[in-house]
């Protein structure tokens, strides 16, 4: 064999290599968002100005209204952040009008139940107290489960992930038909922003393996979870700037009244990044599992490509 | 009828006070605490004047019915005699000498002990704290696992009204020491009663020697009583004599079992009028302490002494050998982090009997008791550990709760000030240095931002510490993922301290746009 021969095996050889990963990925993109009617008008929404259940009232309908993904009988779980035991002035979890507005509608929608879980740092109970979450879902008419033990999660494999093989996910989203991502967003000191993508961390039991095992990876690589949510919605009404995600004082919030609603978690968590860059410089190639969700083929980053329906209120 | 009263009274205290330790739901309201207030000596260590004044004047009036109805440790005893009877049907009790020179002398131990600042031998004595430690230790995990498995039960039904919950061993040391303290005042008390309340108790004995004063007694009816000895056989304290027809008011806890007991009707609980002219009904506290004092001077000197060079002469030795053999670590907190309110380890120390009600009480697993944190004297007392989580922000429930005035009740913006300790960071240890991957886990928890990321290489953060602002919460070395050693951790101040936190302008942003 030549010089030149052996290269070009080489070359067909990594260039083989090569198609073989980027199949395995592109078979990740290719699964098409699930809805109930084939096609949504919109790839996005996003809106401003308003109180949080009007922008999501308007945003749905433009989705195709909840039924787009909330066939009757459904068990839904919505996924709000209530990670902080902090009053909802903060925006350090979800607004609670938001999770109700949500809950409300699916059950008109049929669904059979809607239940409500995070698994918060600080101190659970507290949290789902003084977030106002617990409180609005239940009059919502949602169940609110707890996730402060290891036994409520259940092991579930990520075969997908890069740094992230295997994880612990609750039962209540394990066991769900669809599940909601209503993500809040803030300032992260370690992932930077934290959006749709990095509320999954709220599902899993053991955070201290993403932390330990570059964040950054493992938010995109969970991700991955064959499981997606049927939506993510953004809420960006309360804005944490600084010192998030906990924030410390409420010079750290400002009232910013944006929503974001899309399938594709990538591209929505893009436009909120570029939402919060006017608040405080924030360039997206700093918000890495932004990039790493990408390159695992989860979404787009390029909203040109995008369907996008903007509203201001 | 007056059994009937105090049966009463006693079981509703009783549950209702093991309930509050055991309640980790927060069923019983947080004012439930002043059960444990209105405990005898909590009161006396937190110099809670109308409560001491309160007890002095009932036992001076109705004789010992704090330890008959309101000390769990001795209703405890009750329901231990009461099962042995029920089961051991032909058991009867008899009356026995006091056993005055070991009264004295236990209480004589714990008050010198306690004035060299070893509260230990009073916090491992005193009933009040030793029920807590039974409650806290033994009690409460055997309720929360049967919490966990009607939550098991409700929740494989879907109904999530009850939520499971960890059970956390706090130490074993604690555990053996609440373990021996319910075998032991147990045996006793299914044996002969109120034993422990009349040898070792410090308060049985201070209240045992002020109701020889009270205005109400229970006597003989000279003339009516036959000497039957039935009274005798139903005395759990042993202290009827039915042959010389006298009662031995220092060891009567008064629960009128012998008046119950009586065929004859030939006892009554009745006003007695003082034939001595020395006891004075109007003791004043003080009065009662110097007594105490001038009581076996000699004695007192001897026990103090030994006590004294004992107490040096372990602490002197533990010191050393824990320096030893404790192994190496990347990081080993010098000193222990006391919890919120507890001033210095001067003040918390001299206060706290370790009834462990904080430990019980934590929504966040933080307190536990020590074992040589504090030094032999400080062992069991309650110290802050970041295992199972970290100190919550806005909660304040230890110092509220606490019933020796050890911790001091904080409002919520005091808590917010109070350095409880400072925060370390080892930068050789830190996964953002080490791998140059992001993390922030520590930084994302700390509520002052003590712990804050500032840039790094390219898009990464690395933690920075400011250690004036820190409170000592443990957030950061609670999230620190960093293994085999933690990153950051926290270390303890022995006088707490002020976080100097600035208060920051907010600022006015207004976004016109979506920005895409």
């Amino acid at each position: 064999m030549d010089r030149r021969d052996f290269l070009r095996a080489i070359a067909l050889t990594g260039a083989a290599l090569t198609t073989i990963k980027e199949s395995k990925a592109m078979s990740i993109l290719t699964q098409s968002f699930q809805t109930n009617n084939s096609t949504t008008k919109y790839d996005l929404v996003a809106v401003m100005g308003g109180e949080p259940e009007e922008m999501f009232r308007k945003a749905i309908a433009e989705m195709g209204g909840i039924e787009n993904f909330i066939k009757r009988g459904d068990k839904v779980c919505v996924k709000p952040n209530i990670g902080w035991d902090q009053p909802p002035e903060m925006g350090a979890d979800t607004n609670p009008k938001l999770v109700a507005e949500i809950i409300k509608q699916c059950l008109k929608a049929g669904a059979k139940e809607v239940i409500v879980f995070d698994h918060p740092c600080d101190e659970w109970r507290k949290c789902y107290t003084n977030s106002g979450i617990e409180a609005a879902a239940k009059a919502a008419g949602a169940k609110v489960v707890p996730a402060n033990e290891e036994s409520y999660y259940k092991p579930v494999s990520i075969p997908y992930g890069k740094n992230l093989k295997s994880t612990k996910i609750h039962e209540a989203i394990v066991g769900s038909d669809k599940w909601i991502n209503v993500p809040c967003l803030k300032n992260h000191g370690g992932a930077q922003l934290t959006i749709s993508m990095k509320n999954y961390m709220g599902i899993v039991w053991d955070r201290g393996y993403f932390h330990a095992h570059d964040l950054q990876q493992c938010i995109a690589d969970v991700c991955t979870y064959e499981k997606r949510p049927v939506l993510n919605v953004v809420d960006a009404y309360r804005i944490m700037k600084n010192n998030g995600p906990r924030g410390k004082s409420p010079s750290d919030v400002v009232i910013a009244k944006g929503l974001f609603i899309s399938q594709d978690i990538v591209a929505v968590d893009t436009a909120a990044a570029n939402f919060f860059n006017q608040v405080r410089e924030m360039p997206i190639e700093k918000v890495k599992h932004i990039l790493n969700a990408q390159a695992l083929g989860l979404g787009t980053m390029n909203l040109d490509e995008l369907k996008i329906k903007r509203i201001k209120l | 009828m007056l059994k009937k009263i105090r049966v009463v009274v006693s079981i509703v205290l009783f549950s209702l006070i093991t309930l509050y330790f055991l309640d980790f739901r927060g069923f019983l309201p947080q004012s439930f605490s002043f059960l444990e207030k209105i405990q005898f000596i909590p009161a006396l260590l937190a110099v809670n004047v109308a409560i001491i004044i309160i007890l002095i004047a009932l036992t001076l009036i109705f004789g010992r019915i704090y330890c008959s109805s309101v000390c769990p440790m001795g209703i405890f005893q009750d329901i231990i005699a009461w099962l042995s009877k029920k089961i051991i049907k032909r058991k009867r009790y008899t009356y026995s000498k006091a056993k005055t020179i070991l009264r004295w002398s236990v209480l004589a131990a714990v008050v010198v002990t306690f004035l060299f600042g070893f509260t230990f031998l009073l916090g491992l004595l005193e009933p009040y704290g030793a029920y807590g430690r039974m409650a806290t230790h033994l009690f409460r995990p055997i309720y929360m696992a049967g919490n966990n498995l009607l939550a098991n039960i409700l929740s494989s039904f879907g109904n999530y009204s009850l939520y499971k919950v960890s059970i956390y061993s706090f130490g074993f040391f604690s555990t053996i020491i609440a373990t021996i303290t319910l075998l032991g005042i147990g045996f006793l008390a299914w044996r002969n009663g109120r034993t422990y309340c009349n040898t070792i108790c410090p308060a049985g004995t201070l209240l045992g020697f002020l109701s020889n004063f009270s205005f109400l007694k229970i006597q003989f009816k000279d003339e009516r009583c036959n000497s039957c000895g039935l009274c005798v056989m139903k005395c759990k304290a042993s202290c009827v004599d039915a042959k010389n027809k006298k009662i031995d008011y220092s060891r009567c806890v008064t629960c009128f079992n012998c008046i119950e007991s009586c065929n004859r009707d030939a006892i009554n609980y009745t006003f007695i009028l003082q034939n001595t002219k020395k006891n004075n009904p109007a003791l004043t506290k003080d009065d009662n302490i110097k007594k105490i004092k001038s009581i076996d001077s000699s004695r007192r000197r001897f026990l103090s002494a030994t006590l004294f060079s004992l107490v040096t002469g372990s602490t002197l030795l533990a010191q050393q050998t824990t320096s030893k053999l404790l192994p190496k670590k990347a990081f080993k907190r010098q000193t222990p982090v006391a919890p919120p309110g507890a001033i210095s380890f001067e003040h918390f120390k001299k206060k706290c009997i370790s009834c462990h009600l904080c430990v019980s009480k934590c929504p966040s697993h933080v307190i536990k008791p020590a074992f040589l944190e504090y030094g032999l004297s400080g062992v069991m007392q309650p110290h802050l550990y970041f295992d199972h989580g970290y100190c919550n922000y806005n909660c304040t429930i230890c110092g509220e709760v606490c019933p020796t005035g050890a911790l001091k009740p904080l409002t919520v913006e005091e808590k917010h000030l109070t350095q409880m300790g400072q925060v370390q960071f080892i930068i050789e240890n830190c996964i953002v240095y080490n791998d140059e991957t992001s993390c922030g886990a520590c930084s994302e928890v700390c509520p002052t931002q003590a712990v804050s990321m500032i840039p790094y290489k390219d898009a990464l953060t690395i933690p920075h510490i400011d250690t004036s602002i820190c409170i000592g919460c443990g957030g950061c070395e609670s999230a620190c993922p960093a293994i085999p050693y933690k990153a950051i951790y926290v270390e303890g101040l022995k006088i707490q301290g002020k976080a100097s936190i600035k208060h920051e302008q907010q600022e006015q942003i207004e976004i016109k746009d979506f920005g895409f």
